[in-house]
């Protein structure tokens, strides 16, 4: 087993080399803050990422590692804003199904090799080649990019693909459909270049910290798997100059407890906050713990295929059940994080989004209850003919909770009996994608900004539809909302139809809730989708 | 001898070959796949990356094929959940820390749990049996995930002594919880089997023997008695050597430490089929080996076993 060693004797060198000493910081460049002398941001990740290849990866903590190491045409902001990234700018058609990117001419990678639209055009042909296998691949079919589903199909050569690079500094992309939002689609990591010569070098190993090549403000020197990655400035980065973090260390820690106890004992700046443990925190630390929205919805979604009950094809049971959940109870009670109760699908804090005027969000829920029983009753289900059901979540203690203050509320307002079951995750997803439930717990996050992101899961055409839920209007509305400008309107109606409808049961929309370390600055609360970048943060001298 | 050896050894190979086929079929019927995710990917990237992975072909070509280039190339292929590394990778990383903190697991459960067995027999029914006693039990109860956070809390947060997890090359402070966290139960059973064991040969005949011609008791103890009464001690130590280094999840979820329990607990869960499939047949491989060589030190032991 020759390989073990070599691989202990490659982390000890590659340990080393992170070794190398800090320079002191001296004052923020812009706000003049006295600066910590070790820029060090540590933080705790709930899992080992399962890649930093931009075309492959696909979980969050993967994704915050890519956009650290690497750069993609356009970025965000602290606020989530659109700003400049490789690209200078970008300039669109009347129909706004060609776009064209200026791209600085001083960004280079760590090698020091310029980085040109070639390479971009190189990685958006390696996300769509189905040798890649990526599975974000279905990204390129969603930026509707000429070409792409041939592509995806192994029918037409990645080269056919619509992006060219114009000369080194000029891309042009050509979409089959019109999409206003396109450039918003470029701060995501599958669209990010990848250095080809580095790939094609070392194959699948391109990614280990000894051979990376990344064009990001920092460059992956080190990773332990499970235990730590650690990314540390990249000097060649274009803007180097405005980069105050030195060195970003992610820590596997997989039970949130042991995280919370390690950050009290000051081993991380940044760490989750167990359930139900923010009031004392920010009791104690009121300096240290944050809640601020997230642009994710926690719902159980109605069985309305065949399979699902016959009672749930009414609509008054539909609109009993959701009523005469208390969600207050839920967000103050039981999960006490800052989360919002939920009456539409799509967060308030989604861009764009006015949360709709829905009835039966501006009833007290007294009123809600009585409606519920009203409705209930009507729809033939008393004492005499008492409602039963399965209940089905993925096993956690946080959703075991939920669902028992739900099926109590339903127990006690309307007679009804509900039987709760608890599946292991990839059991879960099988059992809920083959409508092998009555009513299953689901959670959303957003894939961009933007309100189509939820309302397309209750399309009848929508492969997340797990519950089936068809209606004409709301396909209509967002197939028309694709090529709007503004597509508000629509989106507010489809939230209207689906208070009256009711598929699912909107339960709360989630709230960040983290303790971060006293000199950690600018972490970008206000960033729904929580991109952040290690080199907008930094640390002020205590 | 070396044929008794080289029996047991042939006999292995068919053992591990059944225990990968079973454990390939189990895995394989376990609903959902490595793939299955919240957002379902489009029928054409999942055929895609089932293609690039071999999992487009029949079950039992699949396993043909693994079995062929586990034996002939010793390669485990890639992990489907961890895309950048391969199987062997993953084993040759976690495996190290996992040894390093099960060897010294096992040295102290052993260097502790037999004196403290051995004393408690020899002074039975004295207050040190009773406080041995006391102290083993008290261990064995304590599971190691409620000793697990307790220490945190204690030489973390309120003395400050130790870092809170990580493993840093493994390095004396980060190891000393674990290796704690760990061994405790294992120490506790030692003391006990030690304990009731040597009970046992003190009161036997040849010792009473060995009694009456006078001998000093230090002598009675050291080469008479400890020998005998440490047999149904090693046969509980080969598996628990095994259990120790391959890794507990409750460490390296508690400790962060990287090792291979939490791989093995995850890649069930993951459907992570070949980094699943290679730490099962690591596991059986050492189980088997360990097993054989808990026999051969039976031998040593106890003149009248013979193979």
């Amino acid at each position: 087993m020759s390989y073990l060693a070599k691989y202990l004797a490659a982390s000890f060198v590659i340990a080393s080399i992170a070794a190398a000493p800090v320079l002191a910081a001296g004052t923020h460049p812009v706000t003049g803050e006295a600066l910590a002398d070790d820029q060090t941001f540590t933080y705790r990740i709930l899992d080992e990422h399962s890649s930093v290849d931009p075309q492959i990866v696909e979980d969050v903590t993967g994704s915050e590692v890519v956009r650290d190491i690497f750069e993609g045409l356009m970025n965000q902001d602290a606020d989530g804003n659109l700003i400049p990234g490789v690209a200078t700018g970008f300039t669109t058609n009347d129909a706004k199904d060609v776009y064209t990117f200026t791209l600085r001419d001083n960004a280079v990678w760590s090698d020091g090799t310029p980085v040109t639209a070639g390479d971009f055009v190189y990685a958006w042909q390696r996300l769509a080649n189905p040798e890649t296998a990526s599975p974000y691949s279905w990204f390129a079919e969603i930026m509707s990019i000429e070409g792409v589903g041939a592509v995806l199909a192994g029918e037409a050569d990645p080269s056919t693909l619509g992006v060219t690079a114009i000369d080194d500094l000029t891309l042009e992309v050509r979409l089959t459909a019109s999409l206003p939002y396109f450039a918003l689609m470029t701060t995501h990591g599958s669209t990010f270049p990848s250095p080809s010569w580095v790939i094609e070098e070392h194959g699948g190993d391109w990614t280990k910290p000894e051979n990376i090549v990344s064009n990001g403000a920092y460059i992956l020197t080190e990773h332990i798997p499970n235990e730590r990655s650690v990314r540390e400035r990249n000097t060649s980065y274009w803007n180097n100059a405005a980069t105050i973090i030195d060195k970003t260390v992610a820590l596997v820690i997989n039970d949130e407890n042991t995280a919370l106890t390690r950050y009290l004992a000051g081993e991380l700046d940044r760490t989750e906050v167990p359930s139900g443990q923010y009031p004392r925190l920010k009791a104690e630390y009121p300096d240290n713990a944050f809640s601020f929205p997230r642009l994710c919805s926690y719902y159980y979604t109605f069985n309305l295929s065949d399979s699902g009950p016959e009672a749930f094809k009414d609509v008054r049971v539909r609109q009993a059940l959701s009523y005469a959940i208390d969600r207050n109870i839920i967000t103050e009670n039981v999960l006490q994080g800052g989360q919002f109760a939920a009456y539409t699908f799509t967060p308030g804090a989604t861009a764009g989004f006015e949360i709709p005027d829905v009835p039966y969000a501006n009833m007290s829920q007294a009123d809600r209850d009585a409606k519920a029983v009203e409705l209930l009753a009507e729809a033939g289900y008393g004492s005499d003919n008492p409602l039963s059901f399965n209940m089905l979540y993925n096993t956690s203690e946080g959703h075991k909770k939920i669902a028992i203050a739900m099926s109590q509320m339903w127990k006690q307002k309307l007679g009804v009996t509900v039987e709760l079951a608890n599946m292991e995750w990839k059991t879960f997803l099988e059992v809920r994608g083959a409508q092998d439930f009555d009513l299953a717990r689901g959670a959303w996050c957003g894939d961009y900004n933007e309100a189509s992101t939820f309302l397309d899961l209750v399309t009848t055409t929508s492969g997340y539809n797990d519950g089936k839920f068809s209606n004409a209007d709301v396909d209509a509305l967002m197939a028309s909302a694709k090529t709007m400008s503004d597509a508000s309107a629509n989106y507010t109606q489809v939230e209207q139809i689906m208070a009256d409808e009711m598929p699912v049961v909107p339960v709360y929309h989630y709230a960040g809730v983290y303790m971060l370390s006293d000199g950690l600055a600018n972490w970008p609360v206000n960033n729904v989708e929580q991109n952040w970048y290690s080199r907008d943060l930094y640390k002020v001298a205590e | 001898m070396l044929n008794y050896v080289i029996k047991r050894i042939a006999i292995a190979i068919p053992t591990i070959l059944i225990l990968i086929i079973v454990s390939f079929l189990l895995m394989h019927s376990a609903p959902g796949g490595p793939f299955t995710s919240e957002r379902p990917l489009p029928p054409q990237v999942l055929a895609n990356i089932e293609a690039k992975y071999g999992l487009d072909q029949p079950l039992w070509r699949q396993m043909v094929n693994y079995v062929w280039s586990v034996v002939t190339q010793f390669d485990f292929g890639p992990s489907f959940k961890y895309k950048d590394r391969t199987v062997n990778e993953i084993i040759g990383q976690g495996f190290p820390i996992t040894l390093k903190y099960g060897f010294w697991s096992f040295v102290f459960a052993i260097g502790v749990g037999i004196p403290l067995g051995a004393i408690a027999a020899i002074r039975k029914n004295t207050w040190i049996d009773y406080l041995a006693v006391g102290v083993s039990i008290g261990a064995q109860v304590l599971p190691n995930f409620v000793m697990a956070p307790l220490l945190v809390i204690i030489f973390t947060l309120w003395l400050g002594w130790l870092p809170g997890g990580g493993w840093n090359g493994g390095s004396i402070e980060y190891l000393i919880m674990p290796v704690i966290a760990l061994s405790t139960s294992y120490m506790a059973s030692i003391a006990r089997i030690t304990r009731s064991s040597m009970l046992e040969v003190l009161n036997s005949n040849f010792i009473r023997t060995a009694k009456a011609k006078g001998l000093p008791s230090r002598t009675i103890l050291l080469r008479h008695a400890l020998k005998p009464s440490l047999l149904p001690v090693i046969s509980y130590l080969g598996p628990a050597f095994v259990g120790l280094i391959t890794g507990s999840v409750v460490i390296d979820i508690y400790f962060s430490t990287g090792g291979m329990g939490y791989f093995f607990v995850n890649s069930a869960m993951n459907r992570d089929y070949s980094v699943m499939m290679g730490i099962t047949i690591l596991v059986g491989f050492l189980t088997i080996m360990f097993s054989l060589v808990v026999d051969l030190l039976y031998a040593w032991i106890d003149p009248k076993i013979r193979y």
